[in-house]
């Protein structure tokens, strides 16, 4: 039986059940995860991180929580005042929703009846986590839009830039799991990996999915859209209280739904590593959670380790980067991967399979080849003293060597 | 980088309309893929090192000696102060913390050697910017700095310190002014440290 079969025979209060310990997973995940983060990010710059407020500070994230929801709440008056109370509300719900489908633990026994922890199994299950994920954008946008205020708009515009360009290259690289698995049910997308990880067989897709998530969730090295620094706190500048603290849940819940879909697709879900001899029978059951649970913990200390370690990018790289780099490379690794998907599926012979992609290696490697005799042809040229190839860029003199720079191009330039 | 000796900036006649100055800024070199994941050992390695910070509340780390803390009015070894009420600390004062008012010792009332005394002695700490100008300016070391710095309270009223906040504690062979002189010393002798503990006729009242 399979798990969509599984689910299907759920009585309604059983829904009802696993609708609310998938709700309160997400909670608990979050409050223990804001905790978690700031402990390691602690631990990683040699300072003990909160450890106050009850044991190990445990209870930090929710004593900030109770004292964020005690506070003043401030409508601004420039602020529409139906789409500013709404825009947390999407933010929120929309983070929640994309949980349905993953599968937290195989057949297990819930209240006497076999099931799995799963809320429900529908065929199109990933495509239904990226449609949610798109209107979660709505949340950010309608936020900067209606607090009436320049900072929020700039950080709206930058954030739903962000999330949806983000959003191709992610999509993108789930194109291969979907082609390997024939599926685009979490479910048989788990099952399809019993024998070897999507991770491993479809590296770069992984590669692709891990770089754009960091991103969709506006994550540092990607949190442009919260660049403290120029836009205050990006599209929530303008929140307070209980409405802050919905897009910071927002923002936590979905670092765990797209760790947990990354598990999913990519490292087997709820199943135990293969090849080390967990069968169901020992350590199956409910003991898959702690599999599942172990995955996204695992992703979300990756999270942490990239704040705790990288810089936040420059917008423009970021966005070349989405648009020049991830997006051209998906599209043609989903190329190669649907090549030799169809060749295995013919059954063509192993020597066209191995013909094929040792020519995609060499023409990897040609390219490689050719982009690093340009490099060095560019640094020969710059150790010669031949300033024409080196792109100048204008910048304010200093007391040093001063030569100039024919800039006719720029109109209205007032000099003399 | 230095700047070549010969080099001779360029008339302004030289730059044409559309000409901006630069000079060639070094591009550090790439490091390469290993060399851009170096950052991610160090903060995976720093996990597991000691944490530099101290518990506060808990434990205190001790300052430097010469901290500037609160400040502290000294007696002299046989219990009088040593505050003059002179006024200088007051006037040296950048941030007008300080409010003395001075009176004159009589037979009866003896609170320091010599003539005058600091009847009131008051220090603003929510002022006070814990420059050490008033401790130049104590002509008789009457006033000093200690290290205590956990000088934080809930209204405006506690943080002005008055005299009995700010005077040291009683030390052995010290007795509680007011009491006369140590017999047959001037206070010449007391600044330069002659008396060395209180004497048994100075235990009057």
């Amino acid at each position: 039986m399979t798990t969509a079969e599984l689910i299907g025979a759920d009585p309604g209060w059983l829904i009802a059940v696993k609708a609310l310990i998938v709700f309160a997973i997400c909670v608990l995940l979050t409050l223990m995860s804001v905790w978690g983060e700031r402990r390691i990010v602690g631990r990683m710059q040699q300072r003990p991180g909160p450890n106050r407020v009850g044991p190990f500070g445990l209870i930090q994230a929710l004593a900030d929580g109770v004292k964020l929801a005690l506070k003043e709440d401030i409508i601004p008056t420039a602020a529409d005042k139906v789409v500013f109370v709404l825009a947390p509300i999407i933010s929120a719900t929309t983070c929640f929703m994309s949980f349905a489908v993953i599968p937290i633990t195989g057949e297990v026994t819930m209240f006497g009846r076999q099931t799995a922890m799963q809320l429900t199994d529908i065929p199109v299950g990933v495509l239904y986590i990226l449609a949610i994920a798109s209107v979660g954008v709505y949340g950010i946008v309608l936020a900067g839009w209606s607090s009436g205020s320049t900072y929020p708009l700039l950080g709206g515009l930058r954030s739903s830039a962000q999330v949806i360009s983000y959003e191709i290259a992610m999509g993108l690289s789930l194109v291969a799991v979907f082609m390997y698995a024939g599926s685009m049910s979490t479910s048989d997308i788990v099952a399809a990996q019993s024998s070897w990880w999507y991770a491993v067989v479809l590296f770069p897709s992984f590669a692709i999915y891990v770089i754009s998530m960091v991103g969709e969730t506006n994550r540092a090295p990607f949190d442009l859209a919260e660049a403290e620094g120029e836009l205050v706190g990006g599209f929530h500048t303008e929140y307070s209280s209980l409405k802050f603290a919905l897009f910071f849940l927002a923002e936590y819940v979905n670092i765990i739904a797209v760790s947990a879909l990354a598990t999913t697709l990519f490292l087997g879900g709820y199943k135990a590593p293969p090849g080390l001899g967990f069968t169901e029978g020992w350590l199956g059951g409910w003991f898959t959670a702690i599999w599942f649970f172990l995955k996204v913990l695992t992703f979300f200390f990756v999270f942490v380790w990239l704040r705790g370690t990288l810089p936040r990018l420059r917008y423009d790289q970021f966005m070349q980067f989405g648009w020049k780099v991830l997006i051209p490379v998906s599209i043609l690794w989903i190329l190669v991967v649907a090549t030799l998907r169809v060749l295995s599926l013919q059954n063509a012979p192993r020597a066209i399979v191995i013909a094929f992609a040792s020519t995609i290696v060499f023409i990897i490697m040609a390219v490689n080849v050719g982009f690093e005799s340009a490099k060095k042809k560019k640094e020969q040229a710059i150790a010669d003293g031949d300033n024409k190839s080196v792109p100048k860029f204008a910048v304010p003199s200093l007391p040093m060597e001063v030569s100039t720079i024919n800039v006719s191009q720029k109109v209205g330039d007032d000099r003399e | 980088m230095t700047v070549s000796e010969n080099l001779e900036p360029l008339k302004p006649k030289e730059l044409g309309i559309n000409d901006v100055e630069f000079y060639e800024v070094e591009q550090t070199p790439a490091v390469g893929f290993l060399g851009s994941m170096k950052g991610f050992w160090v903060t995976f390695s720093t996990m597991f090192k000691k944490p530099l910070t101290v518990e506060y509340p808990e434990v205190k780390a001790p300052t430097e000696e010469r901290f500037h803390g609160r400040h502290q009015l000294n007696r002299h070894p046989d219990g009088l102060e040593k505050c003059i009420g002179c006024e200088l600390c007051a006037w040296a004062c950048p941030a007008d913390a300080i409010y003395v008012e001075g009176e004159t010792n009589t037979e009866e009332n003896r609170m320091s050697p010599g003539e005058r005394y600091g009847k009131v002695y008051q220090i603003n700490y929510l002022r006070c910017v814990f420059c050490g100008l008033c401790i130049e300016a104590c002509p008789t070391r009457a006033l000093t700095m200690t290290n205590e710095y956990e000088l934080a309270d809930d209204t405006r009223a506690k943080l002005i310190f008055e005299k009995q906040d700010l005077l040291a504690p009683l030390r052995q062979g010290m007795l509680m002014p007011p009491h006369p002189m140590y017999p047959e010393m001037t206070d010449t002798n007391y600044y330069n440290g002659d008396v060395k503990q209180a004497h048994p006729s100075q235990e009057t009242q």
